[in-house]
């Protein structure tokens, strides 16, 4: 028993050690260093070196802590140590062999400085080693304190973290309401001020104490006594609350973060479409930028005051956008949806390639601008109001992801939903049921294009241009993972998807170049810890867990099911 | 009696392999006919071909007065042959009550613009699809059972289920391929009475592939026997019975004359 604690400590350690030398080889650290979180404080880049110390320290001790603290406190040590090992090697190997380099680019002075504290390799090492097991340590007497305070810390923590990791919200609101020099005392050019941290770190911790110790009980209490028609009052005042703070919400955060939520609702209203295609149908589309591109080409083809636009409005476009990638989605779908699983994803994925090779190509280059795109689309107006700001346009993308919504909901629960899911489940049985096949699958294809087709036009028009190098690969694959990670066929889940993974990496520019890495790490964490994804469709879930597990939930008793004989 | 299904010389190859072959077969109208034979003798892919899922190589299929070769599953389905599987296929992860509706397709005419413009008519089909959809599931013995996944049924409840499935379309002809596999003997006595009820009352013609010969010899009017893709024999219960081609088919060669017997015993076990 003694021996495998240590044993799991040393591991735990050891692994967590690597993965820190990962993100200090691929540069991460370095980069990160330069983004403060609490200004002269603390850096991303130390959040990054020294966190993950702190979880294998808590991972590595159990809640025998609380009965033996001086030994879970030893065995933190040694995580800790074992974290520091594998750095402390790469700090050495630097030092001895500094044309590494020239092998690992990021294995810069600069790295080697923050590692070793600007203290030289001999006693920098040293120093890291005792901060990693202090750490550690500091992470395994976490189990010490009782769970009733431990929660609420660790809430707090994390909530004062992802402030001052994503300051650019609270700094922009703040930025629209309070003077300047105010705002200063509290957020730096990146990350808060220490005396923001303490408010924040303070204001949560009450918070949680307070809901940790009474409030729950509170909730709980209120949830059983309610009657239905005070249910159904609260569920009203929801509505209403939401409603006001949607429609309030371009004015509260000002123009930048707009910006970035026009960005995170055209990716949404792509996503809800492609939901219904890959989530609902079961059909795998990977070239569904292809639709997004016809949307937002004939959009601008129709509306640029340029040389090769047509001058008309937008209104007068959106249609006309909406019903060709409509048409295309039917044109590719015809052939193509004979095809199953994997054909069907190849198939896409080169139809996604030949539309962008034929923007960029010398053959349409006089109708279409080529690599030069188009210029001058014009805006949208309405009842004489120019819509050009990001909050204006905020508008028109939240009306077109309500219309999603919307038609997705109604279409996932009727006659249409329930043949899509069939065919998702067994194509030979579902056209044995007779459903015709090639006319299901259609439907869901060009419903899905005319949403990407409806995202392309509001894009092009936002954007003011188009570019073929806007309509990648990347694009059909970026729309696909928010569906992957929200959860397939879940409708809350594909918005709150868009926003993982589009908004985040908007507010987190620092992250830009491992951004993929970013996605990758997500992606996998995700299918070994939450297949059905971040906020799963009930059938999803269903299906994507044991049977006993989800009969427990559900208060089903699993009947034993007889072998074939 | 007019027939409902006549299928004439029909043949199916895989490669040189040759499954069907020139099998003649007419179902009459409101009866109940079974088809048997050893393993592999081509049984489930004759019913393949009669619900599409195979193309016949030669010879032709009429149902109901219409040719259905070539047709593709859809169209068979819609035109009124329902059918269920050797081994269970519902939509597993679908509820028992979503299963049903699926499989009432064939009758429902909503289109699928319905629901967005909530279309009086949709909502009125939808609606009565639902009543009907319980009905036959308290007619198949499932009363309460709809909101269960259908994998989460016990297995004669999902064979009933698969059943309730194929009769949502309001099928004409029923082709039920080892309805009674698996189940033990009081489960099998039920579902047999439950075949027999489905003619008697409900009036729909029933193809069986069995190979429980006291379900086989109990139900049905007449029976064909098939081995390596040709029939061999055809008639009553009692005529099969003292067949010899069929016992040295079932036994091999030379028990023909003292096995009589042994027939019911050796498919029980077989099964």
């Amino acid at each position: 028993m003694q021996t495998q604690q240590w044993r799991k400590a040393i591991r735990i350690g050891l692994l967590t050690g690597v993965v820190v030398l990962l993100t200090c080889m691929v540069g991460m650290v370095e980069t990160f260093n330069a983004r403060d979180l609490i200004v002269g404080v603390l850096t991303l880049g130390q959040v990054l070196l020294f966190a993950p110390a702190l979880y294998a320290g808590y991972l590595a001790t159990g809640n025998d802590a609380t009965r033996k603290p001086v030994s879970a406190l030893l065995r933190g040590i040694v995580t800790g140590l074992c974290v520091a090992l594998p750095v402390i090697g790469l700090i050495v190997v630097a030092t001895v062999w500094p044309d590494i380099r020239k092998y690992f680019v990021n294995i810069s002075p600069a790295l080697l400085k923050i590692l070793t504290f600007d203290q030289g390799a001999v006693t920098g090492s040293l120093m890291l080693a005792a901060v990693m097991a202090g750490m550690a340590a500091l992470g395994a007497l976490l189990h010490v304190i009782p769970l009733r305070f431990r929660r609420p810390l660790i809430i707090s923590l994390a909530v004062t973290f992802g402030f001052s990791l994503f300051s650019d919200i609270p700094l922009n609101i703040a930025n629209q309401f309070l003077e300047r020099t105010v705002v200063r005392n509290y957020f730096g050019t990146k990350g808060i001020t220490p005396i923001a941290a303490i408010i924040v770190f303070t204001l949560s911790l009450v918070v949680a104490l307070y809901w940790e110790f009474s409030g729950r009980e509170a909730r709980v209490h209120r949830q059983a006594t309610i009657t239905p028609a005070q249910r159904s009052r609260n569920r009203t005042i929801v509505t209403v609350i939401s409603a006001v703070v949607l429609l309030l919400l371009p004015w509260i955060i000002g123009q930048y973060i707009s910006n970035v939520v026009d960005q995170v609702l055209t990716f949404a209203l792509m996503a809800l479409g492609l939901n219904i295609v890959v989530g609902f149908a079961g059909l795998l589309d990977l070239g569904y930028v292809a639709f997004f591109a016809i949307g937002a080409y004939v959009t601008a083809l129709m509306t640029s005051s340029g040389n090769l636009g047509m001058g008309q409005s937008f209104w007068v476009a959106v249609p006309v956008a909406v019903a060709a990638s409509t048409l295309a989605g039917i044109i590719l779908g015809v052939p193509v949806l004979r095809l199953r699983g994997d054909y069907l994803a190849i198939v896409t994925l080169g139809f996604g390639e030949i539309i962008r090779v034929l923007v960029v190509s010398d053959l349409l280059k006089p109708y279409i601008g080529g690599a030069q795109g188009i210029t001058q689309v014009e805006r949208p107006s309405i009842f004489g109001y120019d819509i050009i700001s990001p909050q204006a346009f905020y508008y028109l993308l939240l009306a077109g992801v309500l219309l999603a919504l919307y038609i997705s909901s109604r279409l996932r629960d009727g006659r249409a939903g329930r043949r899509w899911m069939a065919l998702r489940e067994d194509e030979d049985v579902a056209e044995a049921m007779g459903i015709h096949l090639v006319n299901s699958k259609l439907m869901a294809f060009a419903i899905g294009a005319a949403l990407a087709g409806l995202a392309g036009a509001i894009f092009a028009s936002r954007i003011a241009s188009v570019f073929p190098n806007s309509f990648n690969l990347l694009i059909s694959i970026n729309v696909l993972a928010i569906i992957i990670v929200g959860g397939l066929g879940s409708l809350p889940g594909v918005i709150l998807g868009a926003f993982v993974l589009v908004g985040l990496p908007e507010l987190l520019r620092e992250f830009e170049e491992y951004r993929l890495l970013m996605y990758g790490v997500l992606l996998i964490v995700m299918m070994l810890v939450r297949p059905e994804g971040l906020w799963p469709s009930a059938v999803r879930r269903r299906e994507l867990h044991a049977e006993g597990e989800i009969a427990e939930h559900e208060g089903i008793q699993p009947e034993p099911v007889q072998p074939l004989m | 009696m007019t027939n409902i299904l006549e299928a004439t010389d029909v043949t199916k190859r895989f490669g040189g392999l040759v499954a069907v072959n020139q099998l003649s077969f007419a179902i009459p109208k409101g009866s109940i006919v079974s088809i048997i034979g050893p393993n592999g003798a081509g049984k489930t892919t004759f019913f393949n071909c009669i619900t599409g899922f195979y193309q016949i190589d030669e010879g032709d299929i009429v149902f109901d007065g219409h040719s259905i070769k070539g047709k593709s599953p859809d169209q068979i389905t819609r035109q009124g042959i329902a059918r269920t599987y050797q081994n269970i296929r519902l939509f597993s992860n679908m509820s028992a009550i979503e299963n049903i509706l699926v499989g009432m397709e064939p009758r429902l005419t909503s289109r699928w613009f319905g629901p967005l413009f909530r279309l009086p008519q949709t909502r009125i089909e939808e609606e009565k699809a639902l009543v009907e959809a319980n009905e036959l599931l308290n007619f198949v013995g499932l009363r309460g059972k709809g909101d269960n996944l259908a994998r989460n049924l016990p297995y004669g409840d999902q064979r009933r289920l698969e059943i309730a499935r194929a009769l949502a379309g309001g099928p004409k002809l029923l082709l039920l391929d080892e309805p009674t596999a698996g189940m033990n003997p009081r489960e099998t006595a039920e579902t047999t009475e439950f075949i027999r009820n489905l003619r008697d009352k409900v009036g729909i013609t029933v193809l069986l592939i069995e190979h429980d010969m006291r379900v086989v010899m109990g139900i049905s009017e007449d029976i064909t026997v098939l081995d390596y893709g040709e029939k061999i024999a055809g008639g009553t219960p009692a005529e099969i019975q003292r067949n010899t081609r069929v016992i040295e088919a079932y036994l091999g060669r030379g028990a023909a004359g003292s096995a009589h017997l042994q027939l019911n015993q050796q498919t029980e076990t077989e099964a």
